[in-house]
């Protein structure tokens, strides 16, 4: 077989799915500031670049393996008695799916930050952060493909962690600002609310590996866990993967530990895009699709993924509906589709997951972009609302102009008192007139999202909530109606953004954005419409099933069913009228109240508050949590161990011990004593012994001569 | 001859006479002459034993002889230096009287 002799041709390049990342990074972290913008963007878009290209030779070379799973150890890393761990790439048709979606993705998000962070330092006044952001950008890139490319459980916990610490970085990127740049330590009090709440989750990961190694083997490998699970019993079985399950709510966002995503979009936008909606986020349902051979064996824990999953996807897309904020409405819309594939993984639909993991992040990055795109496009209306302002206000205000605009940006806001929101939805409004592209764009993820024919979203929900109709009909009838709140959130938000009037004089000066932020978006658009086709249900047009089949080893692929996909759709195209009638029909106008809350009451201010869920952590969690740390440092700590025992006890003693017992007794009237008595013995002595020195000759000679005489009577008579 | 018992007798009677004068007279000059009449008693000891010293053989050793040569040597030498100090001390305090000279008092 000539094939199969050079088919592991291309392995030799994963090891630079890594370094080519950390290449870039190092590059830009170390001349970046001499660099220019379009350098700096071009090495790190470069440097994911090549992953993208090293990850097509590796899909192609899997392929050309007839699926075989391909390791490639690159350094030992931990050997200790028995253990030894290594370094190890592991591509097979899974990883080099991840991979593919992660350096695709992110490479065109690399692109399209060159231009969305070229405005927003210089909107934030900082234009000197620019390559730092890239740097952050690639090193998330390095730390995802070790995520996916690693072939023992540590390997993927290396990457799980840094892809959380690139999303703290990324999240906390304007860490001295809030998301409306006034001074403030929102955005890093979220960077740190999305960390502590992805380390409880990476806790249950870390007890998950510490059974899996007592239990299974000893070992972190893959296929030694499940060749070792296989004989295990059971019970060991279900906390492994539920524990397993904590760590995946805590990175995928699920119900409980969802809370951090919603608060991450205080990161830049093209983090949002990439971390926060395509590729992260979505390394929880990575890591159950791998784990699936131990997910099989214990169907009990599947059902509580399934309705972890379809739970949250209920909740978020409830939640989604009552949101003012463009990007807040697509984090809760993430957190519900991340939902669906946890679900559809935990049903064993695993091949349904994943075509949902490589769609969403299409069309999630397409929405986010594009919301990157209408709120640099609000921006910059802001600014140019502001510029004619300032023109006409002030005859004599020439002064002011000279100074640049940044400058006269910031007094104008000072003078008006009023912070603009580029984000609120109830700014926008009308901006299909201004912004055309990036309206057609949106319409695009849009339709993707809320599952119509033929967009790639409508293929893989369809796939997800057809598997649920046959294993689980709770977990069934919860997506689809969350599939039915998605396409409405959805529809409010296009009418609301781009129908109707303007609502702010930023959206009616609301400029349209440059080709370097629109192509890499027109791109997804592709994508978003077509990706549909990988996985088609007709026979034949399984790619996707068959592809992952290699590493699967179980799937079914299942047919069209016209009755799922029939109230799907129709429940979608509801959904969309229903949200036409309610903002389509009769626009906002600036200032009017969400014409749902009179509708829906309760429910809509439950909606617009997150059901007050972060009020409850806030009382149930966060506020004994902190009762508690001051009760042990204040009252614990402080009070009794420093102030009484320390200070009280243990000092008094040994004061009390030094100073009477040893200062006073020992010191004092032992040593001292000792010491001063012979200074006075010796002084007395010496008073007397002084006489003998008179100064008188002959006394001298006659104490020599009775000397003499003493001798010589001692030598005589002795 | 003169049995040596009568030379021992003269020499501790002069030894004697010496360290009285020592002790009592407070002229340096009369001291110094004191110190060579101790000197000279010795000196005369010396003479006597070393008239008797003889080895097991019988014959005359005069080691006793030669060693108040060195005595007489030394003694000249020590005026020499003790008469000297003694002006210098006249000079300055127009006295020799030892008594006087107690700046060494402790």
């Amino acid at each position: 077989m000539y094939l199969a002799e050079t088919s592991t041709a291309f392995a030799f390049l994963a090891p630079w799915l890594v370094f080519a990342p950390v290449l870039g990074l190092l590059i830009n972290m170390i001349f970046g500031k001499r660099l220019s913008e379009a350098w700096v963007g071009t090495i790190a878009s470069l440097a994911s670049g090549a992953t993208f290209v090293i990850s097509v030779l590796l899909a192609y070379t899997v392929s050309m393996n007839h699926g075989e799973v391909i390791r490639w150890r690159l350094a030992e890393w931990i050997h200790i008695g028995n253990l030894s761990l290594d370094w190890t790439f592991r591509i097979d048709s899974l990883s080099t799916t991840m991979m593919l979606v992660v350096s695709g993705v992110g490479t065109l998000i690399h692109i399209y930050a060159i231009g969305y962070m070229h405005e927003d330092v210089r909107f934030k006044n900082d234009p000197g952060r620019f390559p730092r952001f890239f740097v952050f950008l690639n090193l998330f890139i390095a730390a995802m493909m070790i995520l996916v490319s690693g072939d023992s459980y540590l390997m993927l916990f290396v990457g799980w962690e840094g892809v959380g610490l690139c999303s703290f970085l990324l999240i906390g990127f304007w860490y001295e600002m809030d998301t409306l740049a006034r001074p403030s330590w929102a955005n890093s009090d979220a960077a740190k609310k999305a960390f502590v709440v992805n380390r409880i989750g990476d806790f249950g990961f870390l007890i998950a590996g510490f059974l899996m190694f007592w239990y299974l083997g000893n070992s972190f490998q893959f296929d030694q866990v499940f060749e070792a699970a296989k004989e295990a019993p059971s019970g060991i079985i279900v906390a492994i993967t539920l524990f397993m399950l904590v760590g995946v709510a805590g990175k995928s966002a699920q119900i409980p530990l969802y809370v951090w995503l919603p608060d991450a979009m205080a990161g830049p936008t093209p983090v949002s895009a990439l971390i926060h909606a395509a590729t992260m986020v979505t390394a929880g349902v990575y890591l159950i699709t791998r784990s699936a051979e131990l997910y099989m064996l214990v169907p009990q824990a599947q059902n509580i993924v399934a309705l972890t999953g379809a739970i949250t996807a209920l909740f978020a897309a409830t939640i989604a509906v009552g949101q003012y904020d463009i990007k807040r409405v697509l984090a809760y819309s993430t957190i519900s589709q991340l939902g669906f594939m946890v679900a559809a993984v935990g049903m064993g639909a695993f091949v349904a997951g994943m075509f949902h993991l490589v769609t969403h992040a299409f069309f999630k990055a397409l929405l986010f972009l594009s919301a990157g795109s209408v709120i640099l496009g609000m921006e910059r209306g802001h600014h140019h609302a502001e510029h004619a302002h300032g023109h006409h206000e002030d005859t004599q205000g020439k002064k002011k102009e000279e100074r640049g605009h940044d400058a006269h940006h910031e007094e104008a806001g000072a003078e008006h008192g009023e912070v603009f929101d580029p984000g609120d939805m109830r700014n926008m409004g009308g901006l299909r007139e201004t912004m055309p592209v990036t309206y057609w764009l949106y319409m695009i993820g849009t339709l993707a999202l809320a599952g119509i024919v033929p967009f790639a979203g409508f293929w893989s929900k369809d796939e997800i909530l057809l598997d649920a109709s046959l294993h689980n009909q709770t977990v069934y009838w919860l997506l689809t109606i969350a599939a039915f709140f998605t396409a409405f959130y959805m529809g409010r938000q296009i009418w609301m953004v781009f129908f109707g009037q303007p609502r702010h004089e930023a959206a009616a000066h609301a400029e349209e954005s440059k080709p370097i932020i629109t192509i890499p978006l027109m791109v997804l658009a592709g994508l978003s419409v077509l990706g549909g086709a990988l996985n088609l249900p007709f026979e034949g047009f399984h790619n996707l099933g068959h592809w992952l089949e290699h590493t699967l080893h179980e799937v079914e692929s299942l047919p069209l069913n016209l009755m799922v996909a029939g109230i799907s759709t129709v429940l979608a195209l509801a959904a969309i009228y229903i949200s036409w009638l309610v903002y389509g029909r009769n626009p906002l106008r600036a200032g009017q109240i969400d014409p749902l809350k009179k509708a829906l009451g309760g429910f809509f201010t439950g909606a617009e508050n997150k059901w007050f869920v972060d009020e409850i952590y806030q009382a149930i969690i966060v506020t004994p949590f902190t009762k508690i740390s001051y009760f042990l440092a204040d009252v614990i700590d402080w009070r009794f161990w420093h102030d009484w025992f320390h200070e009280t006890v243990v000092a008094g003693t040994y004061n009390w011990v030094s100073n009477i017992g040893l200062n006073v007794y020992a010191d004092q009237k032992g040593i001292d004593a000792i010491a001063n008595g012979l200074g006075t013995w010796t002084q007395a002595f010496s008073a007397i012994l002084r006489k003998v020195q008179n100064g008188f000759v002959r006394s001298y000679a006659l104490s020599v001569l009775l000397g003499v005489v003493f001798i010589l009577g001692y030598l005589i008579l002795k | 001859m003169v049995p040596i018992n009568y030379y021992i007798i003269l020499s501790a009677i002069l030894f004697t006479i010496g360290v009285l004068g020592v002790l009592i007279r407070r002229n340096a000059l009369i001291i110094f002459m004191s110190i060579e009449l101790m000197l000279n008693a010795a000196n005369l000891a010396m003479v006597a034993f070393g008239s008797i010293f003889k080895t097991p053989e019988g014959e005359q050793v005069f080691s006793g002889q030669i060693f108040v040569f060195f005595v007489i040597a030394v003694a000249a030498a020590e005026v020499a230096v003790g008469l000297a100090l003694i002006v210098e001390i006249f000079k300055s305090k127009r006295s020799i009287d030892v008594d006087q000279m107690n700046s060494m008092k402790g």
